[in-house]
């Protein structure tokens, strides 16, 4: 057990375990989230059913996509069909392992963490490539067609911005680089007179792109190809490309935390007088607000069950507001807090481009692709460059 | 209803005859095809090189069940042919028996129709733009439409209890009387709608994306739509200020002041464009009737049971989606010889082989949403 | 209906023109009605098209009255948008009977004219691609004609293809 204890793997084996199992859970929370946040924008409730305020919502999915019939087309290939949602999969969480979440909570810190993320996701287009293939359909051979393409577009500015991030740390690690952050005092985003806005922004294009996510999703255009590359998975293969996505929203946007606004850094790490209202006072009135709408929210429920699971959660949001007042407990989680919260902002914008903007065409996509993103961010790349080296020597 | 029997088809002349071809099968169960159409698209990757409509799927034979109706009964079944607009399917067929008949309308059934058909010419247009913006991927406007069209079922519903298939009006008028407080709903109605129309222009004109969505794309010219019959906003975007309210004017629309809009560039956004407008000016004219509302009698002097003379009549209204003509042959009995159904949706959709050539196929989505079809009215 | 004889320039020409080809021209109830015998129908299209600036046909449909000689009333509706006029155009075929096609006149005869051989099984001769266009392929019979029953279907077809035993 001692020698158990002292093996120095075990952290990391802990963090994956729960990485692993809680994910696809968060990946559910999320779903509602967006299902929210879209209904709102629409004038509508959402899910509203399945527990007080459609909270248990993803857990009647899950249970649902589980039982349900497992379809393989005929005249499929079934082993790449198989083989499919399962390398989306398990690219999209391998991404993971180099997810600085804080300071002291990230499976492995690695000298070439931001190589493995892109790397990863670039094997991930391939899940969805070898899906859309697979299915013997045109509506998904039209989809991975347009996937392919739209990755190998949209690789190049993501990548251009990445590179210009990695040259303004200085490293390829990804806690490296929120240290560097640390120590120059300023979020990768303002660095550089302001200059990094244009990869900054330019990231967040290629990676919703990247992502295929609204304006960008032609892949699954319900629209034209009904559900693009995944029409003919069903059931809990087609949860796994969900999952996937999911995944790749949230590797893209820590990516985009990390390298541009300061990962776990709480904004101004370098104003000290700010430390009491940004990381104590913020945090826990964050969860307090929380907490008292959910306790509020109790007697409007009728159902005795969702009473007490709204009186719980709100109890429980209560508490770990608490926790924040903490100064150990503070200092253990405040850097996980600032890294989910950035995280959620993220993904929030990319729910808000979903109900804003009507979807791009596919010559539009490759216009902008080619004729935009890729001149400007390369642009980026050798501004930013010249600059650094004059202003750093 | 048929199998395809696509050409080898060309772009500009040249015939494509390689191994890039793919023909793709789209519909009848497809998300943006409005119903049961099936179109199938012959591709040379992402552009379209030919189409082939294949219609019929929601065929009921409305036209054959006329035949063993009365003319009474027949006036239910047509409000299911295009059913987002029923209230103009409705007036067209009353006007064509009373055109048989012979018969006055009074003032007052006449203004109440022209609301009643205006205020259904804003819900369709609305649905008709919700659906339009959802084909080319902006989910957010078809709930906003849908909301305010809501408002206008609301005032069916008061008016005669349904609110989809109305059945509003009867040959010689109306069967009932305006609520209450119906002139205050439907100029609350008028306001809600002017100032909502410029939320959709907030949240769709300026919208770059939405503007190289839909600019140039499926372009067909006044030449074309007159040579394929095509009529209503397809008609004035293409710089033709036709429009049957105006040029034959029906149901006292004389007596109101309102514009026909048009645009030059016949394409999916001055449709748009033109069916934003036309939303407004439906509004002004519910105004003037709303404030021109006489008193008296709702219906003419028509007998209980409706015999027409032998003859023959075609009256033609201008439906939300162009011209919508009835036909009807009456032998004297009890029942209509023919009924003929003119319907604009199956016109237009005609041409949709000449607007989608050469095109994607996100574009083909487009192009079938701004013909603005109801494969109720397509199919009968 | 009140009908009165249809005085004017156009009657005139058009009479002038195709002689004992037209059969009538009439106000029928105030809309301008022209019979014409089925030999001369596609000259008077082309020359009202050509001539007179229809450029618009906004119908192409039949009726049938089974009892006469000729069973099939065929009728075009055509307008102008020059002159705001509407007319209609009549003439009568037998069954089987080839009624020229105005394909080549108006692109929207294409399928206008593809529903009334459908429904009536009008032939319309010179037509690119007549089959049928609402009901399947291989239906059997043509339902708007009278004799074809209300509650009729092709059986066959049915239990060919959805497999059901109609009950009708």
């Amino acid at each position: 057990m001692e020698q158990l204890l002292a093996n120095p793997y075990l952290p990391s084996i802990v963090m994956t375990v729960v990485i692993i199992l809680v994910f696809p859970l968060v990946a559910g929370y999320i779903v509602l989230a967006e299902r929210k946040v879209l209904a709102d924008l629409q004038v509508r409730l959402g899910p509203m059913r399945v527990g007080p305020y459609g909270v248990l919502q993803p857990l009647a999915d899950a249970l649902k996509l589980m039982i349900k019939e497992d379809i393989i087309p005929a005249k499929s290939d079934r082993w790449i069909f198989w083989l499919s949602p399962v390398v989306s999969t398990f690219t999209a969480l391998s991404a993971f392992a180099v997810l600085p979440l804080s300071d002291r909570f990230f499976v492995a810190d690695v000298n070439i963490g931001i190589l493995f993320i892109l790397a990863m996701s670039s094997i991930g287009a391939l899940g969805i490539i070898l899906g859309g293939w697979s299915a013997n359909s045109k509506y998904s051979l039209m989809g991975s067609l347009r996937a392919a393409a739209q990755m190998v577009s949209y690789e190049v500015p993501l990548g251009f911005a990445t590179v210009t991030a990695i040259m303004c740390a200085g490293t390829l690690s990804m806690q490296g680089v929120i240290h560097s952050q640390l120590e120059r005092g300023v979020w990768g985003a303002f660095d550089n007179y302001g200059l990094m806005l244009v990869p900054t922004v330019l990231f967040i294009i290629a990676g919703t792109a990247e992502t295929n996510r609204a304006p960008f999703d032609l892949p699954e255009a319900e629209s034209e190809l009904v559900a693009g590359f995944h029409t003919e998975y069903s059931g809990f293969r087609w949860a796994l490309f969900f999952l996937a996505e999911y995944a790749a929203i949230v590797v893209i946007s820590s990516l985009g935390v990390t390298l541009f606004f300061g990962g776990w850094l709480r904004p101004f790490p370098n104003v000290a007088w700010l430390e009491m209202p940004l990381n104590t006072a913020f945090p826990a009135a964050l969860f307090a607000v929380m907490g008292l709408g959910c306790l509020k929210g109790v007697p409007r429920q009728v159902i005795n069950g969702f009473r007490l699971l709204m009186l719980a959660l709100g109890l429980g949001f209560l508490a770990v507001g608490g926790l924040f007042l903490l100064p150990a407990a503070n200092e253990a989680v405040i850097g996980l807090f600032w890294f989910l919260f950035k995280l959620a902002v993220m993904v929030y914008l990319f729910i808000w481009y979903r109900g804003t903007f009507p979807r791009f065409r596919y010559d539009q996509l490759m216009d902008v692709g080619w004729k935009w993103l890729i001149p400007l961010s390369m642009g980026g790349l050798i501004v930013n460059g010249i600059v650094q080296l004059l202003v750093r020597g | 209803m048929a199998a395809t029997t696509l050409e080898p088809a060309s772009v500009d002349g040249d015939t494509f005859l390689d191994s890039n071809e793919l023909v793709l099968n789209m519909g009848p169960q497809h998300p943006s095809t409005h119903g049961v159409l099936r179109v199938i698209l012959k591709l040379d990757g992402e552009t379209v090189l030919g189409t082939d409509c294949v219609i019929g799927y929601l065929h009921r034979g409305v036209e054959k069940i006329a035949e063993d109706r009365t003319y009474q009964q027949f006036a239910p079944y047509v409000d299911r042919m295009d059913y987002v607009a029923a209230v103009s399917n409705g007036l067209g067929y009353c006007m064509a028996v009373e055109k048989l008949l012979d018969v006055e309308i009074p003032e007052r059934a006449q203004c109440v129709r022209v609301i009643l058909t205006e205020l259904n010419r804003v819900a369709s247009h609305l649905l008709w733009l919700g659906t339009h913006a959802l084909d080319i991927g902006a989910i957010t406007p078809v709930f906003l439409c849908f909301r305010e069209r809501e408002e206008v079922l609301k005032i069916f519903e008061k008016y005669c209890g349904a609110r989809l298939t109305t059945h509003a009006f009867r040959i010689g008028g109306l069967q009932y009387e305006t609520y209450d407080t119906f002139e205050k709903d439907c100029v609350a109605f008028c306001d809600l709608m002017e100032e909502k129309v410029k939320e959709y222009h907030d949240l769709l004109t300026g919208n770059r994306i939405w503007v190289k969505r839909t600019t140039g794309v499926g372009i067909l010219t006044a030449e074309d739509c007159k040579a394929y019959g095509v009529t209503g906003p397809l008609l004035r975007a293409a710089g033709v200020a036709w429009d049957l309210r105006k040029a034959q004017p029906y149901c006292g629309y004389e007596k109101y002041d309102f514009e026909i809009p048009t645009r030059e560039g016949a394409d999916t956004f001055d449709r748009y464009i033109v069916r934003m407008r036309e939303m407004e000016q439906s509004c002004r004219i519910i105004r003037q009737a709303v404030d021109a509302l006489p008193s008296g009698p709702i219906k003419g002097k028509v007998a209980k049971v409706i015999k027409p003379p032998p003859g023959e009549a075609y009256v033609s209204i201008e439906a939300p989606k162009g011209e919508l003509g009835y036909y009807v042959v009456s032998d004297g009995s009890l029942k209509p010889y023919r009924v003929r159904v003119r319907p604009p949706s199956f016109v237009n959709l005609a041409a949709l082989d000449k607007m989608c050539r050469g095109s994607l196929v996100a574009d083909v989505v487009a192009i079938i949403g701004t013909i603005d079809i109801v494969l109720g009215e397509v199919d009968r | 209906m009140p009908s009165a004889p249809w005085e004017g320039s156009l009657p005139a020409a058009i009479k002038e023109r195709f002689g004992d080809g037209i059969e009538g021209a009439v106000l029928l109830g105030g809309q301008k009605l022209l019979t014409v015998g089925l030999p001369s129908a596609a000259g008077v299209l082309a020359s009202l098209r050509d001539d007179h600036g229809f450029d618009y046909l906004v119908d192409v449909t039949a009726v049938h009255w089974p009892k006469r000689e000729r069973p099939f009333d065929i009728v075009w509706i055509l307008y102008s948008f020059a002159a705001n006029e509407r007319i209609r155009v009549k003439t009568t075929a037998a069954d089987g009977e080839a009624v020229p096609s105005v394909t080549g006149l108006y692109n929207s005869a294409d399928w206008l004219e593809r529903e009334a051989f459908d429904m009536f099984g009008v032939r319309f001769e010179g037509h690119p691609d007549l089959r049928r266009i609402l009901m399947p392929d291989e239906w059997d019979g043509y339902p708007l004609r009278k004799e074809y029953g209300i509650l009729q279907q092709d059986g066959a077809w049915v239990r060919e293809n959805l497999k059901i035993e109609s009950a009708q």
